[in-house]
């Protein structure tokens, strides 16, 4: 090209490039963008794909390319971007992919739960015949009180008020069953290990309680919110053990496709298994330590919420008719 | 190390972006620490003189244990752990730090990562943070190819060079500057006025000399204002 055609070829496009630079930064920071600016902007980027050719052979390294450049890959990026139906994603992920991926790692849940009761029942057995032992499974504090006649849940709400608890317990919950999940990079066995600690404590201090009679005491706390915590801490080690697989047996993926499709799939799932923990803690703060509760309405409350998880996890609320319009 | 993520796209024009590195993330990372710590920090102070009743503007509030935690440290805690997947979200890939260090998240084939992706990338803290200072997640970029750490690899995610050119289309060189250098020539120049405060007054001054002398005669003894003044009237 010639410098009087180079010097006309940028003085013509210049106001083109400023203009498509003003629409496109219309079209992305509004949340809702006009239909001509639209169309103006995609209609632009043949354009200037065409231009950058252009200046590229005309000034390889310039700044001038370099603009362009930038400007092209923002339309890119602008234009190949999925759509953001965030409301509806949320919606579709409660109502039917939570299911479908939970459906899809049924197994890996039947395995994780056999290792946490396997391993509940070994520490239930070590404490019944090794009780010296306990100290490896509960602090100093507990093992005084249950062996004075008394659970360390109870007068909970003398230490600290419900909000706090709540809190407290459910961010803990949500970060323990998050770490059990992502440790299932370990080729699934920090999974392992976390489910089966997690058992061995809880079969160790069930059966600690148990030999000082404190036992029933122990489930009529742990009845309004313990099933739904478990059911999630073995969701969330099912989708640890996944991430294992992916890694060990990738299949006809490569490793890194099989362990991406197995993260977003885990993260999916325990976006949903999280809210319930929100709900769990607040259980465990407002109604477990609270003494006037009676076992059947902790029962009531903690099956009940177990069924609401069951429920999203089968698919169940897919299967509802949809209203008509 | 493959230093470059090549987006190709529907035009057949394809388009190649910088990856960063260790250094521009970790960078980008100690900015963002500062930023969520001096946050966390200052609503701590404030909403602490508020539960204290040093406000009194705020005088109903009773001082409990309960309370001090959940309207001071909790929402610090919040602050501090959201900063980086609400951000991301929000700021499209981005976060403060990132801005200012020049890099930004984009998926592998350059586009911006959705919420999913983010949130997976950020999951994945906890693995990369293991066992301290982020060691797992700093060896991680140091050995892959993409310098990328397990929370990018597992969401698909890369970090690049955002290398926005504020401005280029308004001071883009006029048709008597390219009448006289020629397009690329006049981007030379264009680019070396551009860069001239980050450059050594030894450096410009021999390449200024070099562009000019390819048009006239440059006098010996000219300073370095002289020689940026010559340049920028080459192009006008």
């Amino acid at each position: 090209m010639t410098t009087h055609k180079t010097s006309k070829w940028l003085e013509d496009r210049l106001p083109v490039w400023r203009d498509v630079a003003a629409k496109l930064d219309a079209v992305e920071r509004g949340r809702y963008a006009e239909p001509e600016k639209v169309v103006k902007v995609i209609a632009a980027y043949p354009e200037i794909a065409r231009d950058l050719a252009v200046a590229r052979s005309e000034a390889p390294r310039g700044p001038l390319t370099r603009s362009l450049e930038q400007i092209y890959l923002e339309l890119h990026r602008s234009i190949f971007r999925s759509p953001g139906r965030w409301r509806h994603d949320v919606a579709a992920l409660f109502v039917s992919e939570a299911a479908e991926i939970a459906g899809s790692l049924r197994w890996h849940i039947v395995w994780v739960t056999a290792l946490f009761f396997a391993s509940a029942s070994a520490g239930a057995w070590l404490i019944n015949q090794y009780p010296e032992l306990v100290g490896l499974f509960a602090s100093e504090a507990m093992i005084e009180q249950v062996q004075s006649g008394r659970l360390w849940t109870e007068g909970l709400l003398n230490v600290a008020p419900s909000s706090l608890l709540a809190v407290q317990i459910f961010t803990n919950n949500i970060f323990v069953s998050l770490f059990a999940v992502v440790v299932g990079i370990f080729y699934g066995l920090g999974t392992a290990y976390i489910i089966g600690m997690n058992g061995l404590m809880l079969g160790a201090v069930f059966s600690y309680t148990a030999q000082h009679g404190l036992a029933e005491q122990l489930f009529e706390f742990i009845a309004a919110h313990g099933f739904v915590e478990l059911s999630v801490i073995m969701v969330a080690g099912a989708c640890g053990v996944s991430l294992g697989e992916a890694l060990a047996r990738p299949g006809r993926e490569t490793r890194v496709q099989a362990f991406q499709r197995a993260s977003m799939r885990a993260a999916k799932l325990m976006v949903v298994c999280c809210t319930f923990l929100v709900g769990a803690g607040l259980i465990e703060g407002y109604i477990s330590p609270n003494p006037s509760y009676s076992l059947p309405f902790r029962l009531c409350i903690g099956l009940g919420y177990l069924a609401l998880l069951v429920v999203v996890l089968s698919g169940a609320l897919s299967r509802l008719p949809k209203p008509r319009d | 190390m493959d230093g470059t993520l090549k987006i190709p796209s529907v035009t057949g024009i394809d388009v190649e972006l910088r990856i960063a590195g260790p250094g521009g993330r970790s960078y980008a990372f100690v900015i963002d620490w500062h930023i969520r710590v001096l946050v966390a920090l200052a609503w701590m102070i404030v909403a602490g003189v508020v539960y204290f009743g040093s406000v009194s503007t705020i005088p109903s509030l009773e001082p409990s244990q309960g309370d001090f935690a959940i309207l001071v440290m909790l929402p610090a805690a919040g602050l501090y752990l959201l900063y980086h997947p609400v951000l991301e979200v929000l700021m499209r890939g981005r976060t403060p730090g990132k801005r200012i260090a020049g890099v930004r998240i984009v998926k592998r084939d350059g586009g911006v990562p959705g919420i999913g992706p983010l949130l997976v990338r950020n999951l994945f803290r906890l693995v990369d943070s293991l066992p301290f200072f982020y060691f797992v997640g700093l060896a991680a970029t140091m050995l892959t190819r993409q310098s990328v750490r397990i929370g990018d690899i597992a969401a698909g995610t890369l970090l690049v060079y955002d290398e926005a050119e504020a401005g280029a289309f308004d001071d883009a060189p006029s048709s008597r500057g390219i009448a006289r250098l020629g397009l690329e020539r006049a981007e030379l120049v264009r680019d070396l006025i551009a860069r001239w405060p980050e450059l050594r007054p030894n450096a410009r001054s021999a390449l200024a000399r070099r562009l000019l002398e390819r048009e006239e005669p440059v006098p010996e003894g000219l300073d370095d204002a002289a020689l940026r003044e010559r340049l920028e009237q080459l192009l006008r």
